[in-house]
């Protein structure tokens, strides 16, 4: 059975906040809910599927939405595999909605990370008490650390340089400038990045995504339903999901998640890499974006670095990428894969404004979430306006 | 003494268990190991009762010679977790040692403009608790 345009994205709402200390948790995902209930013409009696994770909930914490919320939906899906959960929920939405287990799935996530002083780049990764762990927090693990001992190999191997790097940073920080909401809008050339401080070599500060807080809702229901609702319905034609970790001490770092994902996503949807008008790829740090292109086979293994230089990745490029400004500028809670999500959404229906990708009809999404030098997730979604 | 030591060292330790001991043990005798299947032949680090290849649990510990080269590293340079904070910069690095898997661990005993990747390196052992020693690395000699 495929998935491809049985469900569709019909409602997609970003809170504006990028800091608020005066609301909890609860309450940033509860006015995301309603934004995306609004955007989609639907009201909260319609909901009967929900998924959430979070870092500031607890293991359980989906139920305890449901409490706060007064919900007692026929769905419920709290897969937490970091920031790339909310697009592996998008597809898990997608499909219990296809498979008659709920009609109206709402996505959401919200945190006060910023706020709340969450040290999440450099707070030391973990404290973690899985097995695997053991063997990694006695020498100091960070999350920019692991992620920037990908960037060292790609570099060696490649010839791969901070200065194309770089280049991710002032593209997205271009699209932040042309989003109201962004929190840093302020543009920035490369020389800039280069000139920030190293937090963890070769990564400097301004490779790195910023802390906000922030929120965020999307509804998914059958692409029958769809069609009589307020927006224009936009339909997931493909999914895929899985994990890279150490693999017994084996593992090529440069092998990660998306390509895996990216296959399956590619071969549900039935579209190739030509079709593909806008990429919102997770850019927890420029390393990031670089890999996961490669790994999703937009360019070859090593060519990354010359892939994102002469502008490719701006709205109005080849390969428009992360057009809302992404984690590097516009907003990081904590995780951030709803985001993307949203902004595709948004694209997809010609909503954006000066940033809008001309004849966006197909859109690629991928989230990574922990940590690319030892374990993470990627979920990759196609999406589409027909 | 042993207590004044513990005091004094504020970086997280692993957690040891009856399925880890084995290896955590021979560390305090400054000896590294990797464990290979006496039915399929795969080699896995870090240490499980089980083999991740056919899931038998007849398993062999081979001593590692302590030598490897750098796969690849970071320095560190911002850390605020207990312990990391007052040890800035440091550099942590995967090493691929002989025996065929890539370790994470620290380069210790050089400074972080001089590791580079592919550099030889060999094993020092830090006692760092009256419990636990850490394998860590620094340029072959
Ligand atoms: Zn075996």
């Amino acid at each position: 059975m495929s998935l491809s345009r049985k469900a569709a994205v019909v409602g997609a709402y970003e809170h504006p906040t990028r800091f608020a200390p005066d609301k909890s948790m609860f309450q940033i995902m509860a006015e995301s809910v309603r934004g995306a209930l609004k955007d989609a013409g639907l009201t909260i009696k319609d909901v009967d599927g929900l998924c959430t994770a979070g870092i500031g909930m607890s293991g359980m914490g989906i139920v305890g939405f449901c409490d706060y919320m007064n919900l007692t939906p026929n769905f419920v899906d709290s897969t937490s595999i970091g920031g790339s959960s909310f697009v592996a929920h998008t597809a898990h939405a997608a499909a219990a909605v296809a498979a008659g287990l709920c009609s109206v799935c709402v996505v959401v996530y919200g945190s006060t990370a910023a706020s709340s002083r969450f040290a999440i780049g450099t707070g030391g990764a973990g404290g973690g008490g899985d097995p695997c762990d053991q063997y990694e927090i006695p020498f100091g693990p960070t999350t920019v650390g692991s992620y920037a001992m990908v960037a060292q190999r790609h570099m060696h191997d490649y010839g791969t340089t901070s200065e194309q790097l770089a280049e991710i940073a002032v593209t997205m920080r271009l699209h932040a400038s042309m989003n109201p909401a962004a929190k840093y809008r302020e543009p920035i050339t490369a020389e800039d990045v280069l000139a920030s401080r190293i937090i963890s070599s070769p990564l400097h500060l301004l490779d790195c995504c910023i802390i906000s807080d922030g929120g965020g809702a999307l509804v998914v229901t059958s692409a029958e339903r769809a069609r009589d609702l307020r927006k224009k319905p936009v339909y997931i034609l493909g999914t895929g999901e899985t994990v890279r970790h150490v693999a017994d001490g084996h593992r090529d770092f440069l092998e990660i998640a998306a390509a895996q994902s990216g296959r399956l996503a590619f071969e549900r949807a039935g579209v190739t890499h030509k079709d593909i008008d806008l990429a919102m790829i997770y850019d927890s740090f420029t390393i990031t974006v670089l890999a996961t292109l490669e790994n999703l086979g937009f360019c070859k293994r090593g060519e990354g670095g010359a892939f994102v230089q002469g502008g490719r990745l701006r709205f109005d490029g080849d390969l428009p990428c992360n057009t809302d400004g992404g984690g590097l500028s516009s907003n990081h809670p904590g995780m951030r894969g709803i985001f993307l999500v949203i902004e595709a959404a948004k694209q997809l229906r010609g909503e954006c404004g000066p940033r809008q990708v001309k004849d966006c009809d197909v859109a690629l999404v991928h989230g990574t979430g922990g940590t690319l030098g030892t374990r993470h997730s990627g979920a990759t979604l196609i999406l589409s306006n027909q | 003494m042993a207590e004044q030591q513990q005091k004094k060292y504020s970086k997280p330790l692993p957690h040891i268990d009856e399925e880890n001991r084995p290896w955590w043990e021979a560390l305090q005798r400054h000896e590294l190991y990797v464990q290979r299947c006496r039915d399929c032949g795969a080699t896995r680090y870090y240490p499980r009762a089980l083999c991740t290849q056919c899931l038998s649990e007849r398993t062999e510990w081979v001593r590692c010679a302590g030598r490897g080269k750098v796969y690849t590293y970071t320095v560190t340079y911002q850390n605020q977790a207990a312990g990391f904070r007052e040890s800035l910069p440091y550099v942590m690095a995967y090493v691929e040692l002989d025996e065929g898997v890539k370790m994470l661990t620290n380069l210790v005993d050089c400074r972080p403009e001089d590791v580079k990747i592919g550099m030889p390196v060999e094993v020092v052992y830090e006692d760092v608790t009256p419990e636990v020693t850490l394998a860590k690395f620094r340029p072959a000699r």
